[in-house]
């Protein structure tokens, strides 16, 4: 085994162990830490992916800023912060059953989907190319410009919620 | 002679050439070259870990001394016991005392976290010195993505906050971690536009690049950008003015409250850590990093550049630390979303704008010297144009205040 496999098995097993520790924890903010550290290990397969743009923002993103919204959430939620919370609720089994839906469905794209191997390096300027092709007319400028407008949407619609009147 | 002229090229690039001796001693010692690498690699890697830990211990007692100096006291000296010339080894003395500490647990805390938390700290603001430019060859790994990986890490490390501020179940602890939070989310947006300002300027995310760029610092290009970034990250670091995480009055200690002995020393090793790297980012995105004068002849003397420049803003963040009062949480918020957001994104747009006009102006190029003026006119501009919305809030504030005080004296003649 080279270092390369070596490591994407411990960045993997970083992920999917973290995965199950997420749905098994008792405790919320466990389940939160736990899905941290699965965000983690896809960061670290992204390195081995020769992607580190993609492992930064994986970072920035989901650990600093998706983590500590989740984090304040539970936080501010009454009553989320017990002990022993029951871990499901009625509608468990509708969940189970799209869960186990969204597993064949991903089980069936892996297995179909011709996955193109290659050796070469990935290309150096790729940070660039990535740059360009999101403000690219051609490329995404459009889907970009959409998303972060429905950021912007979302900024307003919460200060229109939380506004005293 | 000779032996000595040899000796002064050794010395010229003093840490590549011994990195290239221990690397013909591991080759010569019939080692194959994956290894070698691998080896080179982990001394490395060990040398930047350390480095930050070594400016840590100094800058602690610096840091006593100044403050003590200018509150008129002695600080740290050998006049009780003997702690060294100047009292330079109290640090060490201190280390040793809180190793040997008992161990305290309060009741109800998450043991886990509890624990882990620490020591992320310290790993968070270990892990950002390592695209950090010490010379032109003396960089741990030289990112395509440098800077956004330093501002990956610092803020991933919030959570770390949250964790320590919870676990400790403790509510001084949770409210100082809920305002570091706070604090810290919003002083970042900043300090990523002043960033993303710099990023534009250079061209490049990759700290080299962007050093390499700085025939003029930017400090004399960008002088508002840099304004920002001082202030925003002073913020981030949680120095005096921005001190609200730990505010001894109110919060006695904030999320690290509960922490005693060693596991209080990592929170407060991460805390002078997290101020070195933000003094030696300053240095590199604004001060030119490792660029001088002699250079070229002899790269040791880029990484004295770096050292000294990083000095420099920690004497400055030293003294600002010790002369300045603490904000109210209310004010320090306001004065973020405020001023400094408004300010950033303004700053952004023009800069961007101006940027993109010299290469569309100029199609056969321009030199470095017109565009730094271009540029720091630019800047004079916003300065002013910051200046003059700002004092006619003022005036505006002025005028509501006095009508006030007018119809309140008013009333009173009226009752009489």
């Amino acid at each position: 085994m080279t270092v390369q496999q070596v490591l994407f098995f411990l960045f993997g097993a970083i992920a999917l162990g973290a995965a199950i520790g997420m749905v098994t924890a008792r405790k919320v903010f466990h389940a939160a830490l736990w899905m941290l550290l699965a965000f983690f290990g896809v960061a670290g397969l992204y390195v081995l992916l020769e992607a580190p743009f993609f492992a930064a923002a994986q970072l920035f993103v989901y650990m600093g800023a998706i983590g500590v919204l989740i984090i304040y959430a539970i936080m501010l939620t009454r009553g989320m912060m017990r002990q022993r919370l029951p871990r499901v609720n009625d509608q468990w089994w509708f969940a189970g059953l799209l869960a186990a839906a969204l597993l064949v469905v991903l089980a069936w794209l892996v297995w179909q989907h011709p996955w193109a191997t290659t050796t070469a390096a990935a290309p150096a300027d790729s940070l660039n190319r990535l740059g360009l092709t999101l403000v690219d007319p051609e490329g995404f400028a459009l889907p970009f410009e959409v998303a972060s407008v429905l950021l912007v949407m979302a900024l307003i619609g919460a200060v229109t919620i939380v506004r005293e009147r | 002679m000779e032996s000595l002229s040899r000796f002064l090229a050794f010395l010229a690039d003093a840490i590549v050439n011994i990195g290239d001796w221990i690397r013909g001693l591991l080759l010569g010692a019939g080692l194959v070259d994956p290894w070698v690498s691998l080896i080179m690699k982990a001394i490395g890697a060990l040398v930047v870990a350390f480095f930050p830990l070594m400016v840590v211990v100094f800058l602690i007692w610096a840091y006593r001394k100044v403050a003590a100096r200018m509150q008129g006291r002695l600080g740290p000296n050998s006049s009780g016991t003997w702690a060294g010339p100047y009292g330079i080894l109290q640090t060490f003395a201190d280390a040793i005392k809180m190793l040997t500490k008992e161990d305290i647990r309060p009741q109800g805390i998450d043991l886990i976290p509890y624990n882990l938390a620490p020591i992320l700290v310290v790993f968070a603001s270990i892990a950002t010195w390592a695209v950090m430019p010490f010379g032109p060859r003396l960089i741990g790994s030289d990112l395509n993505i440098g800077i956004f990986y330093i501002l990956a890490f610092s803020s991933a490390a919030l959570v770390v906050f949250l964790m320590a501020g919870w676990s400790s179940n403790n509510k001084y602890a949770t409210v100082g971690a809920f305002r570091s939070v706070a604090q810290l989310i919003g002083y970042e947006i900043p300090q990523l536009l002043a960033v993303l300002t710099v990023v534009m300027v250079t061209g490049s995310l990759r700290m080299q690049e962007i050093v390499g760029q700085q025939e003029i610092p930017l400090l004399f290009q960008l002088p508002v950008t840099a304004f920002i970034f001082f202030l925003a990250s002073m913020a981030e670091v949680n120095a005096r003015p921005f001190e609200l995480l730990e505010a001894e009055s109110e919060l006695v200690c904030g999320y690290f409250i509960e922490y005693s002995g060693m596991k209080f020393g990592m929170f407060y090793l991460g805390e002078f850590m997290n101020s070195t790297a933000v003094a030696a980012l300053f240095a590199t995105l604004f001060l030119g990093g490792w660029r001088g004068p002699w250079v070229e002849q002899a790269p040791i003397l880029g990484t004295v550049w770096f050292l000294l420049k990083m000095g420099l803003m920690l004497l400055l963040w030293m003294f600002i630390q010790i002369t300045f009062p603490r904000l109210r949480i209310d004010q320090m918020l306001a004065f973020n979303w405020k001023f400094l957001v408004p300010l950033a994104l303004a700053n952004l747009c023009v800069i961007g704008l101006v940027n993109k006009g010299i290469t569309e102006w100029f199609p056969g190029g321009v030199s470095t010297w017109t565009r730094a003026g271009i540029l720091l006119m630019t800047n004079v501009g916003i300065f002013l144009a910051t200046w003059g919305i700002l004092a006619a809030l003022e005036r505006r504030e002025q005028r509501r205040r006095e009508t006030w005080r007018a119809a309140q004296v008013g009333e009173v003649e009226v009752s009489a």
